[in-house]
């Protein structure tokens, strides 16, 4: 009651204080009346403003009274000074949108990564460990059942293994990204299908057993035309009739950073979607990839001590399979088995840099504002003669630093909301499917940004606040009559300690978008062992469209003799993988006659099935011997290729050719040797690595590598022709060029260079404004005393020099600051450096070239205005 | 004044001027006045906030009216709830009064 009793005192404010006003005059009257003198009523009752601030206090503390009144007065300052308020507030609009941005995109992509999905602060992803192996495994079937029995501290288990199919609706075939899952998934993530169900308990039970799918919204309404009765239809997903059972909601996206799932599928269709043999019942086959939700209250250590007890008592229980593997729990934003992996050293770089950029633009604003609060000296000066206490004068300042951070973070956030899904403009898409990297502007962003808002405010309201503690009331109110600059030294170093600060935040940001691109420059001219221009790739999932084995070496022969027929191609081949692309090689352990592996080395070395003229199309030289036929099929003798590296390891340099190499427990004769290339990543070591005939080792997802002169476009639709001849079901994927394919296995450095370039630019404009207007400043306030150098003889160069030189000095102390902390701290970009050393002195030198130009250019017009001084008009003023 | 009495003792006797109905501020002022044989003289700069804490909590309320001598002036008068609470009041000012009496009597 009282509340609301104060709220609407509030509101009528001013009707009540006049209404008190008029009372308490009343009063005063009467009691004037009664004693016939005016000064007697005075007397008795004291001063009568006192009273009746008294009076009002009662409803509202008057601090809280004199907000509203702060904030006309900090508007009305803003709107008189229009050229400042703009600048300050694009500034700290830039500071803060930066942050709120960044802010949203780790929200959406690390922290609350799935749409839709409810209570995802107790989620936590689930992988095997192995003690052979330093990463992260994929877990087994029956191995998350024993977990599912056995784990009390967990709510549910949720299996999710990436997937993709070739969709044909009509007459046209396309490549869908989905989803393999528990049959508890939906229950379990708490999205509900707006049409039809998720999947019932037990139809993730058996060997093909329940061929059901849940689409998504977007694939309903762009594949099926939103069709109503959608539910209970067939659709063919790898070659088996799936009945459409649901329709997933608009927005859920299912549970994978980087991608949008637009199917879901239980777990016993595994077979169908993931190739090879049934999977549910062998402990030995891990395919898995898994969330858990922990109970309320669990803290991950606990969950994972329990899952640790678990995985031991797996071991001793089934030591054939388990022994030396372990299970571990993940927070949400380290999931290893997805793009958040990739994406957060790229983000903490990110912000980093953002942070820069704020403090930059507040050290600016402090800046602007340092002029300001000269100019409002006589002001504050008056309001202190007039009775002002120090904590309503600093209330007033807070208030007008509010006033600016709390408009410049409106538009913050407006940035951040135009750009929370710019992300994703810097990935290309793969395999002809769009990433979708949603940012997310929760509650937690907001308040994220708020904090950021009040921090910029309280370093911008500090800055004049330093300067009221000096106010010395006498000396001033004198020092401004008589027109005196007073006081300009503290000032000076304060603002000549911003510039500082911000130049070498730039020379930073500078060095370390040097540094990026430097290395990105390295890997683009790096030789990758191939030819990068005029080969192009792309593939035909025949898997996914239901081919078994015979058919599709039937397709693929008869595909590669259609587009050998094309005009303009030299030549074609197929292979198992590609380098440089998202999939996996096969490996197999080896043996080579005469050579004992020393007890550390990996068993295993990778492989690729490649088909006749693969080498001549991609352009890898074959260092001896011949490369495959087609004559070596599945009834010829089984043959090998094997690189140099293998050679110099397993052979001691001698040639191979002729001798033996068994592979998977079979020997094969090594026929030729390649020269080595990069296989999974430009950024790896030079590997052992060798090659089987496609026909001799055959899988039906194969690459499709073909040499020509023609555009990618060009082959594209050629190529889609001939597969739609062949299969009407079937349309291949995006057709790219090898140099396309080694650029999008860098995007993480490329958003990284393009980030730091924006950023750092736009530090460096931060910091040149900041300097020019410390320049003028000095310049028009020692006006007089340039006026008297002159009139003393000084020449017009000598000014400039003077000027120049009090700037290049701030410039040089901010750049020595800026490289100590570079030096410092450049090794944290870490492994997106490639080949560059993070103290590369010709990115510091180019850095500090960069930061010179700018410095000069912010300080010549200040310094030929200083030189235009009109020494008479000067002296006489 | 006002200040010597026993806190809270001021809001109190306020409402208590009211129970024979409405006043203003000046006539509250005066009543005191004149009940106490001038030995409470209450100023303005004690008398209106009290009022205001009494509007606040609800005790009194405020209605403009003409005055004796046909003026605007605000009358407070009080509500049931302050009816209540000087009922309450003058219990535990009656129990207070008791305790000091019994242990100056004591002394």
């Amino acid at each position: 009651m009282r509340l609301i009793r104060r709220l609407l005192y509030f509101f009528r404010q001013r009707r009540q204080t006049a209404e008190l006003a008029e009372e308490m005059e009343f009063h005063r009257q009467l009691v004037e009346q009664e004693s016939g003198d005016r000064y007697a009523a005075n007397r008795r009752m004291g001063p009568s403003t006192l009273a009746r601030e008294d009076a009002r206090a009662v409803w509202l503390p008057l601090w809280l009274e004199s907000i509203p009144q702060d904030l006309r007065v900090g508007l009305r300052m803003l709107r008189r000074s229009p050229g400042f308020s703009i600048l300050a507030i694009l500034c700290l609009t830039l500071g803060i949108g930066a942050n709120a941005a960044v802010f949203s995109w780790i929200e959406g992509i690390l922290f609350r990564p799935y749409p839709l999905v409810t209570h995802q602060e107790r989620l936590a992803a689930l992988t095997g460990t192995a003690r052979s192996d330093s990463g992260p495994t994929l877990i087994s079937w029956p191995d998350l059942l024993d977990l599912q029995k056995t784990c009390t501290l967990i709510d549910s288990f949720i299996v999710t293994k990436i997937t993709g199919t070739t969709l044909s609706l009509g007459d046209r075939a396309e490549r869908t990204i989905g989803s393999i899952v528990s049959a508890n998934y939906f229950d379990a993530i708490g999205v509900h299908p707006i049409l039809g169900r998720g999947f019932e308990p037990g139809q993730d039970v058996g060997s093909k057993a329940h061929p059901v799918t849940v689409i998504s919204y977007q694939l309903w309404q762009s594949r099926f035309k939103g069709d109503p009765a959608i539910v209970g239809k067939m659709q063919r997903l790898n070659g088996i009739e799936h009945t459409i059972v649901g329709v997933a909601p608009e927005g859920f996206l299912g549970t994978f950073v980087g991608w949008g799932m637009q199917f879901w599928v239980p777990a016993s269709m595994e077979e169908t979607f993931e190739g090879g043999p049934y999977k549910l019942e062998d402990r030995s086959a891990r395919w898995i990839e898994s969330y858990v939700r922990l109970k309320p209250g669990v803290t991950l250590e606990q969950a994972q001590q329990e899952m640790s007890a678990v995985a031991r008592r797996l071991e001793t229980d089934f030591p054939a399979t388990n022994r030396g593997r372990g299970m571990k729990l993940w927070p949400l934003w380290q999931t290893p088995f997805n793009n958040a992996g990739t994406l957060l050293p790229t983000l903490g770089i990110m912000l980093a840099v953002v942070v820069f950029v704020l403090l930059i633009a507040c050290a600016n604003v402090g800046n602007l504002l340092l002029v300001r609060s000269f100019a409002r000296r006589h002001e504050m000066t008056v309001r202190v003669a007039v009775g002002a206490g120090r904590s309503r004068l600093l209330q007033q300042l807070v208030t007008e630093g509010l006033v600016l951070s709390a408009i410049a973070a409106t538009g913050g956030l407006l940035v951040a909301h135009w750009c929370r899904h710019a992300l994703v403009l810097l990935f290309p898409a793969r395999g002809g499917v769009a990433m979708t990297l949603p940012g997310e502007i929760d509650w937690r962003v907001l308040a994220l940004s708020a904090g950021v808002c009040l921090f910029s405010t309280f370093l911008l309201g500090l800055v004049p606040a330093l300067q009221t503690r000096k106010i010395d009331l006498a000396a001033a109110l004198k020092s401004e009559m008589s027109g005196v600059v007073g006081g300009a030294h503290g000032k000076s170093v304060l603002r000549s300690t911003l510039v500082v600060l911000q130049v070498s935040l730039s020379f930073l940001l500078l060095v370390g978008a040097g540094l990026l691109m430097q290395s990105l420059q390295r890997i683009r001219n790096l030789n990758p062992g191939f030819s990068t221009k005029g080969v192009l790739e792309t593939a035909v999932d025949l898997r996914g469209a239901g081919y078994e084995l015979q058919r599709a070496i039937h397709f693929n022969e008869e595909l590669l003799d259609r587009v050998r027929a094309l005009p303009g191609i030299e030549s074609a081949a197929f292979a198992r993988n590609t380098p440089l692309s998202y999939g996996s090689y096969s490996s197999s352990p080896i043996a080579v006659d005469a050579y004992q592996p020393p007890p550390d080395e990996p068993p295993t070395v990778e492989y690729n099935q490649v088909g006749p003229g693969y080498f001549s199309t991609i352009g890898i030289p074959l260092l001896s011997g011949r490369e495959f036929t087609p004559a070596d099929n599945e009834t010829a003798a089984p043959v090998a290729i094997v690189n140099d590296v293998m050679v110099a390891q397993y052979w001691r340099g001698d040639d191979p050719v002729g001798k033996r190499l068994q592979v998977n427990g079979q020997w094969r004769q090594v026929i030729g040797v390649a020269k080595v290339s990069k296989y999974q990543s430009v950024r790896e070591n030079p590997k052992p690595f060798f090659y089987l005939p496609l026909r001799q080792d055959f899988t039906a997802g194969t690459a499709l590598n073909i040499r020509t002169h023609l555009p990618a476009e060009t082959i594209a639709s050629a190529l889609a022709r001939e597969v739609h001849a062949l299969d009407a079901n079937l349309a291949p994927y995006e057709v790219i060029s090898l140099q396309e394919q080694m650029d999008r296995s860098t995007s993480a450095q490329r958003v990284a260079v393009t980030l730091l370039a924006v950023l750092g630019g736009l530090a460096l404009l931060l910091a040149t404004i900041g300097l020019y207007a410390v320049m003028s400043y000095t310049v028009s306030q020692s006006s007089r005393e340039l006026g008297l150098r002159m009139a003393l003889g000084a020449g017009a160069s000598n000014l400039l020099r003077q000027v120049m030189s009090r700037g290049l000095t701030l410039t040089a102390a901010g750049i020595t600051l800026g490289a100590a902390a570079a030096l410092a701290s450049t090794r944290l970009l870490g492994n997106l450096l490639y080949k560059v050393s993070p103290r590369d002195p010709l990115v510091f030198g180019s850095a500090l070239v960069v930061m010179t130009v700018a410095a000069i250019a912010a300080c010549f017009l200040p310094a030929w205005r200083a030189t235009r001084t009109d020494p008479a008009r000067i002296l006489r003023d | 004044m006002g200040n010597d009495l026993l806190p809270g003792t001021l809001d109190m006797l306020v409402l208590g001027s009211l129970t024979r109905g409405p006043r203003h501020g000046y006539g509250i002022a005066q009543h005191l006045k004149k009940i106490s044989e001038d030995v409470l003289d209450v100023g303005e700069s004690s008398l209106y906030p009290a009022l205001q804490r009494l509007l606040l909590s609800g005790w009194v309320a405020a209605e403009w009216g003409a005055s004796e001598n046909n003026r605007r002036a605000r009358y407070y008068k009080l509500t049931a709830s302050g009816r209540k609470q000087l009922a309450a009041e003058n219990r535990e000012f009656d129990r207070m009064i008791l305790a000091i009496q019994k242990v100056m009597s004591c002394a």
